[in-house]
């Protein structure tokens, strides 16, 4: 019987509000860096809801082509990710982690619904994107926005040491 | 079990030296590798002192015969001890499971001196050794019950709770916010207790690490409330020294006065019971 009820919410949700499931493309820049020994950062892009709750983790790069499996070690220097979600999100996950980024750009795109990107509640949210490097610093960025978008709209924002440009584009 | 009484004895010298010096004057403390791992499994290491400055191995290694080390299902684990320097005693705990892990060096027992033929001797040990450990012609039998606890706390992956109980002996924090989720900028908030019971009015005193490298002690004080509750915040990242004493902590003073000789001592004598807690709390940065 729950497992009817539950079937049936779902259902009315997905036919409710087909037009609503919105989209987001996050693009990541990490600066080439002149230092003696360069390791790519780790790195993970989650939202945070108004209350500075971690909604979800939307990507994660680490060494997990680690032989020893070690690289989940330094995924707690990913300080803040690792406090407000990565501590108990179970790595590798499917669709959210992959291997670390060269210096350059890379893009996630996510659609509202389909995993990492559940159904938002409207109300205010911040993209959050963290990077910490071996032998080097920590960097977060936040770009605030509000869900669902009225239209489509390109937010941006910057760090400056460890993290480039950050834009977070979103449709409805 | 004779070397091991002797190491018991040896180990009490530099305590009993602490006793009778102001009780502030030094600090023990177990300073960890780190507080927040990740990984499946880790390896933690740990250094045991006692000194002045914070964190500083500058005056004598802290014992370890007092290691007790909790895990995150509730259960002993135990530590690879590697030495006792001259400074400083390090130890390995290998973190095998996800959670939470208390590490401490905590004593439950009872500490003082009698006069043997016309020599003093210093005994310390547990309540109960006492009745056998002490020679049948000791007089002036002069022993203050002392409880103590120094500690720290280590998490691996997500933080639990089950190493954070109370052992409703003596004077023990259980945490009201996690020890491994403390950030700058944030209240954390710790409840106080001795023998299981809410602990208000005591001093707290939180003194940040690094005192090397700044002129003022910078120590902040703070009391528990009426339940034994404290709420710091630090500002500045690092590792801090938090410790607890009694108000008006009835200091041991005077023999057992007219004790016969060879009565056994029966539950605390005169002069009150010594208490202490310290714990090593590392702030993250926000």
């Amino acid at each position: 019987m729950r497992i009817t009820a539950a079937f049936a919410v779902t259902a009315t949700a997905l036919v409710a509000s087909p037009a609503l499931a919105g989209e987001m493309t996050v693009n990541v820049t990490i600066p080439r860096l002149k230092v003696a020994e360069y390791h790519s950062p780790y790195t993970a892009i989650w939202i945070e809801n108004a209350a500075g709750k971690a909604v979800t983790t939307l990507d994660v790069r680490y060494e997990l082509d680690n032989a020893k499996g070690e690289g989940k070690k330094w995924l707690a220097d990913l300080r803040t990710w690792w406090r407000r979600a990565g501590r108990s999100l179970d790595v590798p996950a499917a669709g959210v982690t992959g291997p670390t980024q060269p210096p350059g750009s890379f893009n996630r795109s996510f659609r509202e619904g389909t995993r990492p990107l559940p159904k938002l509640a409207p109300g205010q949210y911040k993209l959050m994107v963290e990077a910490a490097r071996e032998v080097g610093g920590r960097e977060t960025v936040a770009i605030p926005f509000s869900w669902p978008p009225a239209k489509p709209a390109t937010l941006r924002a910057s760090g400056s040491a460890e993290l480039g440009a950050v834009t977070l584009s979103v449709k409805p | 079990m004779k070397s091991a009484l002797l190491r018991r004895i040896a180990l009490s010298l530099p305590l009993l030296a602490l006793a009778a010096a102001p009780a502030d004057a030094h600090r023990r403390w177990l300073l960890p590798s780190a507080t927040v791992l990740s990984g499946e499994s880790e390896t933690l290491t740990v250094d045991a002192a006692v000194s002045n400055g914070l964190f500083y191995f500058e005056h004598v290694a802290a014992g370890l015969e007092d290691l007790t080390i909790t895990g995150p299902d509730g259960k002993p684990v135990a530590a690879n001890i590697i030495g006792k320097g001259a400074y400083r005693s390090t130890f390995d705990v290998p973190l095998k499971q996800q959670g939470t892990y208390r590490v401490a060096l905590a004593s439950d027992g009872v500490f003082g001196a009698y006069m043997l033929n016309g020599e003093r001797k210093r005994w310390r040990g547990s309540a109960a050794e006492a009745k056998t450990a002490i020679p049948a012609g000791a007089t002036d039998i002069q022993l203050t019950p002392v409880s103590s606890r120094v500690e720290t706390f280590v998490t691996l992956g997500a933080p639990n709770d089950a190493a954070l109980a109370a052992t409703g002996r003596g004077l023990e924090m259980v945490p009201v916010t996690h020890p491994n989720d403390l950030v700058t900028g944030e209240d954390a908030q710790f409840s106080f207790l001795i023998d299981g019971k809410p602990a208000a009015g005591l001093d707290i005193e939180v003194t940040a690490g690094g005192t090397r490298y700044r002129d003022e002690a910078g120590t902040r004080h703070f009391t528990t409330d009426a339940d034994g509750l404290v709420t710091v915040r630090a500002d500045a990242p690092g590792f801090y020294y938090l410790e607890a004493s009694p108000a008006g902590e009835a200091r041991p003073e005077g023999p057992m006065a007219g004790a016969p000789a060879g009565e056994r001592p029966q539950g605390p004598p005169p002069g009150g019971r010594r208490l202490s807690y310290a714990a090593v709390l590392e702030f993250l940065p926000s």
